[in-house]
This record gives C-alpha cells, sequence and structure tokens, in this order.
C-alpha cells in the first residue's frame, strides 16, 4: 500500500469518527499496514461539521496530517463544498448520494455515489450508516482486505449492534462491487448507483 | 517489579495518545489522580475516571489546577502512585504545587498537553511553548525530569517510564506532550503485565527509630515511610533537616537545595533518553522532540535524497537536558537546526551547550499546527552551507 491520504466529513452523528477508526482499525491491526488518524476539532455535536483525516502506509507514517487526499468520503453539502476542491488530480470521491450533490468534477477524479443514510434505515437503524459507507468504501477503494475491515467493524462497535452493523457493512461492500461493474461517468456518477429496497 | 495485571489492558489497540497515556498511567500502577480537566488533555482524565473505579482506585475532580496538584501530592503520601493531566492554562496554575513536589520530593507525575499559548491561546491547537515552564515554572533552584513521546504507542510506553524515574528520584516528572500526539490515534500494544517492568516507592526498611525522613545515608535520594506504619514524619515546603523539621539556616538550605540539583544532575546519563540516526559524517543535526521530530524527519529524509550529511537527534528526555551530548556532538558538526512549535526554547538549551562551537539555528513556529516540512529543509540546506 502506498502512503495514501484520506479525509472523511459530514455531519456529528454520521459516524464519521467511526468510520475513520474502523479504517484505520482495519489497516493498523488486521492487516499489518500502518495508519495514523487526526480529527478536526471544534464544535462538533450532533449536527455540527466534523472531519477525520486518515493517512495509511506500508511503512511507519510521519507527517500525521492530510494534504492533499487521494480520497474523499463526503456525507453531507457543507463537507462536499468546504472540501471537495482539496481532492488530487486522480483520486476518489465517495458521496452519500443523498446528501451531496456534486456539481463540478475535475476530469480523472472517479466519483462513487451511495445512499448510505437510505440503506441504513432500511435495516432498521440509522445509526449504522457508517458502516455501509466503510462497505462501500472497502469495495470502490481496493485498498484493503475486506475482511480485515469486517474484523475491524466487528471490533469497534457495541456487542448488541456487531451483527446490524456487519449486515450494513456488507451491504455497502454489494453496492460498491456493483458500482465498479458499471465505471461511472465523472459528471453524473454520484446518480449511476440505482437503489432498490427490498 | 511487574505490573498489576489488574490494571494493564493487554491488547493491540487503537487508541489516541490521551488514552494511551491513561492505559499507561494504570499500568505504572497509578490509583489516583486528581483533575481539572482542560482541551486538549481532557480525554486522559475522561478515561481515568472510567477505569479507575473498575481496578480499585480513585479520581477527583478538583474545583482548579492549584486543588488538583496538591490533592495529588496527599494521594502520594498517603501511599499511592498519583498523577494530574492539565494544558497551559492550567500548567501554569499547579506552578506553586510543583515546586512544593520538588522541595518535599513528592514522586508524582504532572501530564501537561500542550496548547498555543501564552492564556487562553488556542486550547484545541498544538504547541510546544510550556518546555521552559517545565523546567523554571516555579520559583528556586529545582531540577525536574521532562518527557517528550513523539506517538500515542511512546504515550503509554513513557508514561510508565515516568512514574518510574518519579519513583526513582522522588521528583515531580513532566509529561510533556501536544495537541497532535494527544488526538492522533494510532496502533497502540499493550505488552501482558509481566513484561511491564515498574518501580515500586522506596520504603525504608529501617526501624522506627533509625529513620529519618529525609536522611540520605550518602545516597541522594532518601528512603520514604510507609503511612500507617508507625513512623514519624513531617512534611514541608519550609527548608528542612534531615529529620524534615524547618530549619532555616544557610548550611541547611546549601545541603539540601544542591541535592535536589544533584540528585538529577549526577544522574544525567543515566536518565537521559534520545534517538540518534546518521550522526556519524554529519554535516548538521536536526534536534526536535514531540510531534515535531515527526515532521522533521521528513525535512531530513529529503535533505538526505538531495545528498546532504544530515543527521538527526531527539531528544525524549527534554530535562535534564543532555549538555554533554550537545558538547561532544558541537566539535564534530557544522551546525544544529532546531525546530520547535514555539519561538524559540530548548534552542537556547542547544545553543549554550554548543558554546559556539558549532552554529545553531532555530526553526520556530508560533503554534496552532505544525511545521511545512519544507520550512525545515530549507534551513537545513542553508546551515550545511
Amino acid at each position: 500500500m502506498q502512503l495514501t491520504e484520506i479525509r472523511i466529513a459530514g455531519f456529528g452523528g454520521q459516524g464519521v469518527i467511526l468510520s475513520a477508526i474502523v479504517l484505520g482499525k482495519a489497516t493498523s491491526i488486521f492487516q499489518g499496514a500502518f495508519a495514523t488518524m487526526t480529527q478536526n476539532f471544534g464544535p462538533e455535536a450532533r449536527g455540527g461539521a466534523c472531519s477525520a483525516q486518515l493517512v495509511l502506509s506500508e511503512s511507519p507514517i510521519l507527517y500525521p496530517y492530510v494534504t492533499k487526499p487521494d480520497i474523499l468520503v463526503v456525507m453531507s453539502q457543507e463537507a462536499y463544498v468546504r472540501f471537495g476542491s482539496d481532492l488530487k488530480d486522480g483520486g476518489i470521491m465517495i458521496v452519500e448520494q443523498d446528501m451531496v450533490r456534486v456539481s463540478e468534477v475535475k476530469p480523472g477524479i472517479r466519483v462513487y455515489g451511495i445512499p448510505a443514510t437510505r440503506i441504513a434505515e432500511d435495516l432498521g437503524k440509522r445509526m449504522v450508516l457508517n458502516s455501509v459507507m466503510v462497505g462501500f468504501f472497502t469495495a470502490v477503494t481496493h485498498l484493503l482486505e475486506p475482511d480485515a475491515v469486517r474484523k475491524a467493524v466487528a471490533d469497534s462497535v457495541p456487542a448488541s449492534f456487531r451483527e446490524l452493523n456487519l449486515k450494513a457493512f456488507e451491504k455497502g461492500l454489494e453496492h460498491g462491487m456493483l458500482a465498479l461493474t458499471d465505471p461511472p461517468n465523472p459528471a453524473e456518477a454520484a446518480l449511476l448507483v440505482e437503489y432498490a429496497p427490498e | 517489579m511487574k505490573a498489576d495485571p489488574k490494571g494493564v489492558l493487554t491488547g493491540i489497540h487503537f487508541m489516541d495518545g490521551d488514552h494511551a497515556c491513561c492505559e499507561g498511567a494504570l499500568a505504572a500502577g497509578s490509583r489516583f489522580a486528581a483533575g481539572y480537566p482542560i482541551t486538549p488533555s481532557t480525554e486522559v482524565v475522561e478515561r481515568f475516571a472510567s477505569r479507575v473505579p473498575t481496578v480499585g482506585g480513585t479520581f477527583i475532580q478538583m474545583e482548579d489546577e492549584l486543588a488538583a496538584s496538591i490533592a495529588l501530592q496527599g494521594g502520594v503520601w498517603g501511599g499511592a502512585k498519583a498523577f494530574t493531566v492539565t494544558s497551559g492554562p492550567g500548567f501554569s496554575l499547579m506552578m506553586e504545587h510543583i515546586g512544593y513536589a520538588a522541595m518535599t520530593e513528592t514522586p508524582c507525575v504532572f501530564v501537561d498537553v500542550q496548547r498555543g499559548g501564552p492564556s487562553t491561546g488556542l486550547p484545541t491547537l498544538p504547541a510546544q511553548a510550556d518546555m521552559m515552564q517545565a523546567k523554571w515554572g516555579s520559583h528556586g533552584d529545582y531540577e525536574v525530569i521532562a518527557l517528550c513521546p513523539n506517538s500515542p504507542q511512546e504515550c503509554f510506553d513513557l508514561t510508565i517510564k515516568a512514574f518510574n524515574l518519579a519513583e526513582e528520584y522522588r521528583v515531580p516528572v513532566m509529561f510533556m506532550m501536544d495537541e497532535v500526539v494527544g488526538h492522533m490515534t494510532e496502533k497502540v500494544v499493550i505488552p501482558p503485565a509481566d513484561e511491564i517492568e515498574v518501580v515500586p516507592r522506596r520504603h525504608t526498611h529501617k526501624s522506627v527509630e533509625d529513620y529519618l525522613p529525609y536522611g540520605t545515608n550518602g545516597d541522594l535520594v532518601p528512603e520514604m515511610a510507609h503511612a500507617g506504619d508507625g513512623y514519624n514524619f513531617h512534611v514541608t515546603g519550609l527548608t528542612h533537616d534531615e529529620r524534615g523539621y524547618p530549619n532555616m539556616t544557610p548550611p541547611v538550605q546549601d545541603k539540601l537545595v544542591r541535592r535536589l540539583q544533584n540528585k538529577i544532575l549526577n544522574a544525567v546519563d543515566r536518565i537521559s533518553m534520545f534517538e540518534e540516526e546518521e550522526i556519524e559524517g554529519a554535516d548538521v543535526i536536526v534536534v526536535s522532540y514531540g510531534i515535531t521530530s515527526r515532521v522533521a524527519q521528513r525535512a531530513i529524509e529529503v535533505a538526505r535524497k538531495q545528498g546532504l550529511r544530515v543527521g538527526k537527534l531527539r531528544l525524549i528526555t527534554a530535562w535534564p537536558f543532555p549538555e554533554k551530548k550537545i558538547r561532544d556532538l558541537a566539535a564534530k558538526v557544522k551546525a544544529f537546526v532546531v525546530p520547535e512549535l514555539n519561538l524559540g526554547q530548548m534552542v537556547r538549551e542547544v545553543e549554550r551547550a554548543a558554546a559556539g562551537k558549532a552554529k545553531t539555528f532555530a526553526v520556530s513556529h508560533a503554534g496552532g499546527g505544525v511545521h511545512n516540512p519544507d520550512d525545515i529543509l530549507k534551513v537545513i540546506v542553508e546551515a550545511t552551507r
């Protein structure tokens, strides 16, 4: 794994920080590489802006901050507006497609969208939307072994919600696979993944 | 002595530096903390408050930092290993009692998760501007030990070390974290309890009749009595004799204060910890500590790729300052480059120890973020000329 900079951003309460913890844990504990996570501090109560930065690498990480993300996960319009233009050329943007309207995208940037919140609600708990997102991330980025991330999900959530979170993870993963088989057109990418509730 | 398994959360964790510091304290055997929570250190005591009752200890949230910094010393004299946690504004308020701990030789740990100052400054953003305060903040002549972790793993490992040094030298140990290290999350490996060495309190084995609370028998560190075992002892911030009684005469003052200094200064080589890399044949040595050491490493690696001969000296203990180490290196190199998140603190120590034999370049930063590695690189290039 090359040095990869990731930013995950959204509202407080969407599980932004937990998503970063799960991915960092998958990398550093279950996949034997290195991960450093930092988070932006501010008035980040539920509903406020919230962002986490994650640096992953095959070798020990020195500089702890993200300068130009290779991957950007945005779960709110505010986060998209604020961080959208920071993405590295050729980078990957992952959006919560019901929450974010993607406007201009620089050529070469791949955009993948998923209605993570709706999927989570259909599973019975909105709270697990971050596990849906993490599953989707795992599929579309090819950065981490799905099994390492699965273990990290199981290890990071309360026992009573483990099964539900794992189910959410698998849903996200499936959607990601689907998104990959149908390569997105950057301009409209966020709308490409059709969602049919079961 | 091995750690008590009850306090050791053995396993591999993805944990931030604040939480790792708390786990280090628990592993070291700390069962008491008094604190007045302040950003960016709050997570240390937040975790301690929830964890310590499960291992048979106590956390008290005090009314302010003055109270916290003296309550912890009451805990120590009652038999506990104790610490407090704060950041700049609280650290300033604790200075009086850091002097008290130095004077009464109370083994304890003060954790300072540094943020931007002066005053309220930048509550949620980093700095390394309390480094001189850690050494000189209280009045009078005294020595402390100060450690500077640069990762969550070190927040765990070195917190144990901080408690061990406090016990070994009966001195307040300053644990100088910074906001980045405190809030950064990385893998932290907590070994089994039987692999963790902890230093027990230096309890006296003398009889009640023979015991002198500040008698040293040639050693520079006196033994403590176990509270409740029938020993007479008296603890005072006044200048005191071997019995612990106030004796405010110049000879007693001279003997006491020199011993407080010498017990640390004579042991610099044993206390000092640093990490060196490519020192041999270096033209320039970058001296750094805490989070800045990681940022500087990036600059060092780029400089080496450009063919420059750059060595690294990372201070793990900032105090006592490794003066002899710097003096010896100064004879061999052109210059030292000292990046730090302040406008020039430890760089003065480097310059003083180098005594003109090598040039000293500061790379200052007022805090609120970390250096851009390019800024450090520029000064490295300048220093090699």
